[in-house]
């Protein structure tokens, strides 16, 4: 199919050859588990569980809250140890509310666990209820909760679907590894996604360093042709007891009305070009479809909706067999790493017993990360938990990292020529060294979509993204405090028109009680006056 | 645990630094200065080294009254390179004192009292050359027949020393005489046929090697072309701003020698003559002080070129590459003001594009009228 070309971009070395062709491992059930409150975009999540509750794999454990959230479930049956607070997978290193679950290794599902027989005969906002039941999240580390972008269909024209199995990050190849291993699975998930969406058009780029994966969902597609040509409908593998390994080349039970519903469907592998930020959602629809979405809009706007392939499998997970999202693959990689992997890790497991299964570090690493190298955060240390949008552990040596004194920016404007989105990067950073946020802001700097080519190429090892993200938090936290002060101005005029107004009320009160006061006093002084003579009479009657 | 420090992403860097730009631009200097170096034999070496360590000394000092780190800022190669700029840029049997008072006006006018590496307006080897040529005519117009080392008629050191301190003795003035475009200038001035003179001073081949008289380093074509060459393919510099300035010499220059070749200079000759090259790959391509973004660096080097063809063949200066230059860097931030790239998903006044009709569902009226909310 036709490609159209972005703008900017960089070609940072992949290193995925230190882990592609590995197949996804499952990871032993660790001691204990850490399962965070917070692991979505959005309202964080309620706990529904007590201490020393015994729950099954897949049960709810906390429901999430309000239009913008997720529940979570647990990742494998045992007894809840605890609820409290527990470092996150976050920068800060801060604690988050957390549940803490002790496994009883018998890793047995909830019985109320089922899938649907024919996920395509669901109403679209059934399938997308279903989806949010389960707890999905954008997969690919947004972790933005999938029904909610499966619910679009509703303010919007969609005509396509695009899966992003672009996997620009270097390093990561959770997805490449899981497209291999599961591209019926993945084809499934995003028929279903489509059918919730109501679109036709279903487009899964992959970059072209991965000619693995675009192969193994060519032939997904060929064989879902063919089983239409047949007549059938690839039968869905029976649910095993472990919960991922899948085979999914057989079928059998031909399903005419499932098969004549999908033929309308037009599926598509195209292969991306090998350029970073190339997973950035708005890049990509311009890269498979010519269209720009417009500033600060959704890819909605133009009719696209993206999701990545992880979240494609969790989705055929939730429908077919009813299973939430309780574990995930994340690459443990870097040159630190004694021997790197892919694994399949139950959501809430330390990244310390990640490591600890790869054999730990041969040298000590000079970064630690969660996510890829170029937009993933530092971790503070190795005991905080997977969670769902975690798709790597990446622990680099100084080499790796390549980090230098920061020096003066001599203007190359190799920033500009990198950036994606047509920014002058060096110019905001001036700017926002000198806290001229405003001037950033109109320069551009809400439409930086934080994705670190220009610090990746800058000669002088400035730290743009740093500047930047400085920059919006602080312009955030200013609009947050204009909103406080002008709250807090209407309350305070508010309550001053309030207090005046009694005031006035009282004044009136007064004045009113006054007059009347004056006016009965007069009543009496006229009464009085009259009652004189009539009082007088008598005397002078008395005279 | 050692990871204690937070650290912004990204957590990988292009193999790049300042230093290793710099050092790839000496690098990719390094033929054409040997060559300079082997032809004006050793007052041209004298000359050159003072220059740099003249350089290297200024920007010491500089350094050290900004209170700024010295050994970094020495070691990042930009006053090195400035200090090689300059040289290069410098008739090769000028005296001591030129170098030095050049390296003096580059480094602390030209950079150093701006605020140091990246915030000079003007490339400064370009604002030396230009003082020093409009302060020192005579010393800055000299031009020797190539001497190559170890030639009969070249001087010795002894007598290199001699004419670095002292200037140029009389004894010499027989091997000076003015740069190929002076020539041809004058010549178009006492208003001779340049058809008939033909290129009798100067042949095609010689100035693509270098081997004529000129500027320490600006003489080899070729091998100035083929080190901006590395420079484009090692990243070092864009293609753009060297493309532009070529094409602003050459198009103007092939019209009116068309036009009239008996008045206008060929076209191949501007391109190999003097600075052309110097300036379209080493010089206009100062990261410093160029515009940043595509449209810029286009307006930029078309500027330059179209500027030296126009000094050349009409100014007083037959040498004025280094008066475009530093016109364009005056523009230099007007440029980046105006020229800029357009925003992703922004018109190029910066709004919003629209969403497109076809996207909205068929209520479309009343969500658009309201769809801020979202």
């Amino acid at each position: 199919m036709q490609l159209f070309r972005i703008r900017g971009g960089v070609h940072p070395d992949d290193r995925k050859d230190l882990t592609a062709g590995r197949a996804i491992e499952s990871l032993p059930m660790p001691r204990l588990l850490h399962i965070p409150l917070q692991q979505h975009i959005g309202a964080i999540a309620n706990p529904l569980v007590q201490r020393r509750q015994q729950v099954a794999k897949g049960e709810r454990i906390a429901h999430g809250q309000g239009a913008v959230s997720a529940p979570i479930h647990a990742p494998t049956s045992g007894r809840i140890a605890g609820l409290g607070l527990y470092p996150a997978n976050h920068p800060s290193g801060l604690s988050v509310r957390t549940i803490t679950l002790q496994p009883d290794g018998e890793d047995r599902w909830h019985e109320s666990i089922a899938g649907v027989p024919d996920p395509f005969a669901l109403a679209p906002a059934e399938v997308a209820q279903r989806v949010a039941d389960a707890g999905v999240v954008g997969m690919g580390g947004a972790t933005f909760p999938a029904a909610v972008k499966l619910s679009l269909a509703k303010r919007y024209r969609l005509t396509t679907l695009v899966i992003n199995g672009s996997e620009c990050e270097p390093y990561l190849t959770c997805d490449d590894q899981l497209m291999r291993e599961e591209a019926d699975a993945i084809l499934d998930g995003m028929r279903i996604m489509a059918h919730a969406l109501g679109v036709t058009r279903v487009i899964i780029g992959i970059e072209g360093n991965k000619p693995e994966a675009i192969a193994a969902m060519r032939q997904a597609i060929a064989r879902l042709d063919q089983a239409r040509f047949d007549g059938i409908e690839p039968e869905q593998p029976k649910p095993d007891q472990h919960g991922s390994g899948r085979t999914g080349s057989d079928w059998a039970e031909p399903n005419p009305k499932v098969a004549g519903r999908a033929s309308l469907m037009q599926l598509e592998v195209a292969t991306l070009p090998m350029r970073y930020p190339m997973g950035s959602e708005k890049h990509l629809v311009q890269t498979l479809t010519g269209r720009e979405t417009p500033a600060r809009g959704l890819t909605a706007d133009i009719g696209v909706v993206v999701h990545n392939p992880g979240t494609a499998f969790a989705v055929h997970e939730a429908l077919r067999f009813g299973r939430p999202l309780v574990s995930r693959v994340v690459t443990v990689t870097g040159g630190a790493v004694r021997s790197p992997r892919n694994l399949r890790v139950p959501i809430g497991t330390k990244v310390e017993d990640l490591v600890e299964y790869c054999g730990r570090f041969r040298e000590e690493p000079q970064r630690l990360v969660a996510g890829g190298p170029m937009m993933g955060q530092p971790l503070q240390e190795l005991r905080v938990p997977v969670m769902k949008g975690t798709n790597g552990i990446l622990a680099l040596t100084a080499a790796e990292v390549g980090s230098q004194t920061p020096a003066a920016c001599i203007r190359c404007g190799s920033c500009v020529d990198a950036c994606p989105c047509g920014l002058v990067p060096l110019t905001m950073a001036a700017q926002v060294r000198v806290g001229n946020l405003d001037a950033a802001a109109s320069a551009g700097l809400m439409d930086c979509i934080g994705c670190g080519s220009c610090a990746y190429v800058c000669p002088a090892h400035l730290p743009l993204v740093q500047f930047f993200a400085h920059a919006k938090g602080e312009l955030a936290a200013r609009g947050r405090a204009k909103q406080k002060q002008s709250a807090t101005k209407r309350l305070a005029e508010q309550r001053s028109a309030r207090l005046e107004a009694q005031k006035r009320a009282k004044r009136e009160a007064m004045a009113r009680r006054k007059r009347e006061a004056a006016a009965k006093q007069r009543a009496e002084e006229q009464a009085a006056s009259q009652a004189e003579p009539a009082r007088a009479a008598p005397v002078a009657e008395v005279d | 645990m050692p990871h204690t420090a937070l650290f912004a992403s990204p957590h990988a860097h292009a193999p790049v630094s300042i230093a290793r730009s710099m050092r790839l631009v000496m690098l990719a200097l390094l033929p054409a200065t040997l060559l300079g170096l082997w032809q004006f034999g050793w007052p041209a070496l004298l000359l050159f080294l003072g220059t740099l360590i003249a350089a290297l000394l200024f920007e010491a000092i500089a350094l050290v009254l900004a209170g700024k780190p010295v050994r970094s800022g020495l070691l990042d190669g930009s006053a090195l390179l400035t200090g090689w700029l300059l040289a290069l840029t410098l008739p090769p049997w000028a005296p001591w004192w030129i170098g030095v008072l050049g390296a003096f006006i580059a480094i602390i006018i030209g950079k150093q009292v701006f605020g140091g590496l990246g915030q000079n307006l003007f490339n400064p080897a370009m604002v030396a050359r230009v003082a020093l040529l409009v302060s020192f005519p005579l010393e800055m117009t000299q031009w020797v027949a190539p001497q190559p080392l170890f030639s009969a008629q070249t001087p010795g050191l002894f007598e290199a020393v001699g004419i670095s301190l002292a200037g140029l003795a009389p004894h010499w003035d027989a091997m000076t005489g003015a740069s190929i475009l002076g020539e041809l200038s004058m010549e178009v001035q006492r208003g001779g046929d340049l058809t008939a003179i033909g290129t009798g001073a100067f042949t095609n081949v010689e100035a693509m090697i270098g081997t004529i008289p000129g500027s320490l380093g600006e003489t080899s074509a070729l091998l100035l072309l083929l080190g901006g060459l590395f420079l484009i393919r090692k990243g070092v510099i864009g293609w753009v701003i060297p493309t532009a300035v070529l094409l602003g010499v050459l198009v103007p220059a092939s019209l009116l020698h068309l036009l009239d070749a008996t008045r206008f200079i060929a076209p191949q000759v501007h391109l190999m003559a003097g600075a052309t090259l110097l300036t379209a790959f080493f010089i206009a391509t100062d990261p410093v002080t160029s515009p940043v973004s595509r449209a810029g660096q286009v307006v930029f080097g078309a500027g330059i070129g179209l500027l030296i063809y126009l000094i050349r063949t009409f100014g007083a200066y037959p040498e004025g590459a280094a008066f475009a230059v530093l016109l364009m860097n005056a523009a230099t931030p007007m440029i980046d003001h105006y020229l800029k790239p357009r925003i992703f998903g922004r018109d190029r006044r910066g709004q919003p594009l629209p969403v497109p009709e076809d996207a909205l569902p068929g209520d479309a009226a009343g969500k658009q009228a309201g769809g801020s909310s979202r």
